[in-house]
């Protein structure tokens, strides 16, 4: 699947686009398919999200996983900083990364 | 032609087709050219006397080297218009005039406001750069 | 240390005032991102990993505790409890966001701070000897040369749209500590046959995908032109540096295509030229820059006793200081690297803590060292036990300076968004298998550098160990370095072959190390020992 990662302009925070806005959590991201062009211009045009791209993604078992390590440390958060990830209390989180 | 939005000179504009460097020299009926970010503004040096308009071409204004064929054309002495053109930024309005541009034709046209904000920004600079008239603080802090 | 006039007072305030209107336009939809991201750079600011990253000057890595309170208080109101000390001697937060960042600002410009030209293509803050002022052998103190150049450089209209970023050192001992010739341009303060202080120019260091030692281009500069010189070398730069590809950019480029000798013979002309405008302060001005590095008052009569009956504090005193050019006082070194910690990281706690000791101990002052640590300069030693109980108390204390447990490393795929690879980890594998007293004592002077990129931030090409973070086919893989040095005998460092896992370099790093102790003669050091006998011992024993 395709997914569409950003942050958001005012606060900076990772986010993936939902289908219908923006999520925090990698797991809600929609596929995209090919429309990730479209909605980076716009979504980027309303000031909501700055420096949107897509990238592949995968649905498992356990939620979506992207395709490459960066975008899952981008989903997680500083793996050498777990306090500070979306899993502050998961010690194996870094795991998922690799 | 992109129009002046901003001009800093008295005297009449001068609006004569701008010439390439390399033709410059070679017509001497020219008196006005168009410097690219690649020119030497040093091959200038020799016409000085003739030129009337210096419009120097910013594509883009990440690419600094307008800056310094400004001032390198001041410091020889150049004193008719010198003006910016293209990709203008407001951001950078004070800095192109402190390296001797009198004159902004952005290629999209400036928030009037904005712009005049920007030109008034900096009540006191750092270095001397002559060619601005302006007195560094450096100058402010031992008075002759 | 310098002390703000109104002028520069005013001209961190105006800033403050430009930058709150370019984010209030970027917010209101005025500023696209891709007009706004260069003026945001000239000010620190990143859009990395996972937030905006803000990136506050240190001028020549100099500080007082206001300063330095300042900044852990920055961390724990607008970020998340901790900052980032750079190997540029900066200091930097990860968690910014963008709507506060005029406020941050503002609250920085009360103590006499910015993040002025942190970022983008322009001359960048400048670094000095984190030991100016205190250290035996200098020649001058560097920083009133240094806060000169910061001045000049500041908003020069000129320079603000260089074909990159441009970065200035510079030192006056002959112990190189600011890795001078891995710098744009790098000076070091001189002393000529006629006893006249000037300036020896060096240009077209650098490290990253190309890395250059910078060759000398001018003996001596004399102080009353020495602004007018560098202007002629960035002048030059910023006429014919390559604009064509962002990698080819920097100034090592331009002088080794021209060469050094055509690129002196250029910068000579514009030189001469420049000498006929009148933009070189008075020497007055250098005077009364001067006069705000007066030494303090240090007691004359400081006892150069020092009670080393407790054996970890004796480790320490060993490790993290050094001599004091006034009798009774040494430099002492704190060390961010507590073992499997993040090289660099300091909590807003201990940053406020190593404020409140360099006020009570230290003249006000601190230091921020390009190998990411802090430095008190004028301790006495009659005061070195209580700060370093107070140190040893928050965690502080680690005695590791210059040993393998003293790892630069660039902050890597955790937050970097140019990052191929993690460097953290690997560091704080390599801290927990190397660090114990023991082992390092063994091992003696190394210093080991980790990049998560090519771009080397983490300074790889000059680690007597290097290590750079490459992706291989979406996995993290390591390249070795051996070699690379960036003192007085800069060199650069040379791959060792295939690369390696997080888990295989650290092996790695293992084996060099055997091959060394079983080698090393005398008092030799890791690099010593490497220049001697060559590449292949450590080779064979790596991959054999």
């Amino acid at each position: 699947m395709k997914i569409l990662t950003g942050n958001d302009l005012k606060t900076g925070a990772v986010i993936w686009w939902t289908g219908v806005g923006w999520s925090l959590d990698v797991n809600e991201s929609a596929d995209v398919g090919e429309h990730g062009a479209a909605l980076v211009a716009r979504e980027e045009g309303a000031q909501k999200v700055v420096a949107a791209y897509v990238v592949d993604g995968e649905k498992t078992g356990e939620g979506i996983r992207p395709a490459h390590i960066k975008e899952r440390i981008r989903a997680l958060g500083p793996t050498v900083r777990l306090d500070l990830t979306l899993k502050p209390s998961d010690p194996a989180a870094a795991d998922w990364v690799i | 032609m992109v129009d002046v939005q901003f001009r800093f000179r008295e005297d009449e504009a001068v609006n004569d087709p701008a010439v390439t460097v390399d033709a410059f020299s070679q017509q001497t009926n020219a008196t006005a050219v168009r410097i690219e970010p690649g020119d030497d503004a040093r091959d200038l040096l020799p016409h000085l006397d003739r030129l009337a308009l210096v419009e120097v071409s910013f594509p883009a204004w990440t690419d600094g080297r307008g800056y310094s064929s400004a001032r390198i054309l001041r410091e020889a002495g150049y004193a008719g218009e010198m003006r910016a053109v293209g990709d203008l930024v407001i951001d950078m309005l004070s800095h192109l005039r402190r390296c001797g541009f009198d004159a902004f034709a952005p290629e999209k046209a400036l928030n009037e406001e904005d712009a005049r904000n920007a030109f008034d920004r900096w009540d006191n600079v750092y270095q001397a750069t002559v060619v601005d008239g302006r007195q560094a603080i450096w100058a402010k802090r031992h008075p002759a | 240390m310098y002390k703000y006039d109104e002028y520069d007072q005013q001209m961190v305030d105006t800033r403050v005032a430009e930058f709150r209107d370019q984010v209030r336009r970027r917010l209101a939809g005025d500023l696209t991102e891709d007009q706004f991201k260069p003026l945001r750079l000239q000010n620190g600011l990143y859009l990395q990993l996972h937030a905006y990253m803000l990136r506050v000057a240190v001028p020549y890595g100099t500080l007082n505790s206001a300063q330095m309170t300042l900044l852990g208080d920055i961390a724990d109101k607008y970020d998340r409890g901790y900052g980032h000390f750079t190997t540029r001697q900066n200091i930097q937060y990860n968690w910014i966001k963008l709507e506060d960042t005029p406020d941050i600002l503002a609250e920085l410009a009360k103590v006499e701070m910015h993040a002025i030209q942190t970022s983008g293509n322009c001359i960048r803050n400048i670094s000095s000897d984190q030991f100016a002022g205190a250290a035996a052998e200098e020649i001058v103190d560097p920083r009133p040369y240094a806060e000169l150049l910061r001045q000049w450089s500041s908003f020069h209209p000129e320079f603000l749209v260089l074909p990159r970023k441009f970065k200035i050192a510079v030192i006056a001992s002959e112990t190189d500590r600011a890795a001078m010739r891995l710098h744009d341009i790098g000076i070091k303060m001189v002393k000529n046959d006629a006893g006249e202080i000037g300036a020896q120019f060096y240009a077209g260091g650098g490290m990253g995908r190309t890395p250059m030692i910078a060759p000398l281009i001018r003996e001596f500069v004399p102080l009353d032109q020495l602004i007018t010189f560098s202007e002629a070398c960035l002048r030059v730069y910023n006429r014919y540096g390559r604009r064509d590809n962002k990698y080819k950019a920097r100034i090592k480029i331009l002088v080794h295509e021209l060469g050094r000798d055509e690129y002196v013979r250029q910068v000579e002309e514009e030189f001469a030229h420049l000498l006929t405008q009148p933009i070189e302060p008075p020497l007055a001005e250098l005077e009364r820059i001067k006069a705000h590095f007066v030494d303090p008052g240090f007691d004359a009569n400081a006892s150069d006793d020092l009670d080393l009956t407790d054996p970890d504090f004796r480790l320490w005193v060993e490790r993290n200081t050094h001599a004091h050019k006034q009798a009774g006082y040494v430099i002492a070194t704190v060390s961010l690297k507590p073992i499997g910690g993040i090289p660099g990281d300091a909590t807003a706690d201990q940053i406020r803590l190593m404020a409140k000791l360099a006020k009570d101990y230290s003249f006000d002052e601190l230091r921020v060292t390009h190998a990411q640590n802090i430095v008190f300069p004028h301790v006495k030693k009659a005061d070195l036990y209580t700060v370093w109980k107070a140190l040893d108390e928050a965690g502080l204390s680690t005695a590791n300076l210059d040993t393998v447990g003293d790892i630069i490393a660039c902050p890597g795929l955790d937050y970097c968004s140019l990052a191929n690879a993690r460097s953290i980890p690997v560091a704080q594998k390599i801290s927990e298998r190397f660090g114990s007293a023991e082992r390092q004592a063994e091992i003696g002077e190394l210093k080991l550098k980790i990049s998560g990129c090519i771009n080397a931030c983490g300074h790889h090409h000059a680690g007597h160990i290097g290590i750079l973070g490459v992706d291989k086919k979406g996995l993290e893989n390591y390249q070795l370095l051996l070699g690379g040095s960036e003192g007085a005998d800069t060199s650069l460092g040379q791959i060792t072959g295939p690369g390696f896992t997080e888990d295989g370099v650290v092996d790695a790093i293992e084996k060099a190390t055997e091959v060394y102790l079983a080698n090393k003669e005398g008092e030799e050091r890791f690099l010593d020992t490497y220049r001697r006998i060559g590449m292949a011992p450590f080779k064979e024993a790596i991959y054999g």
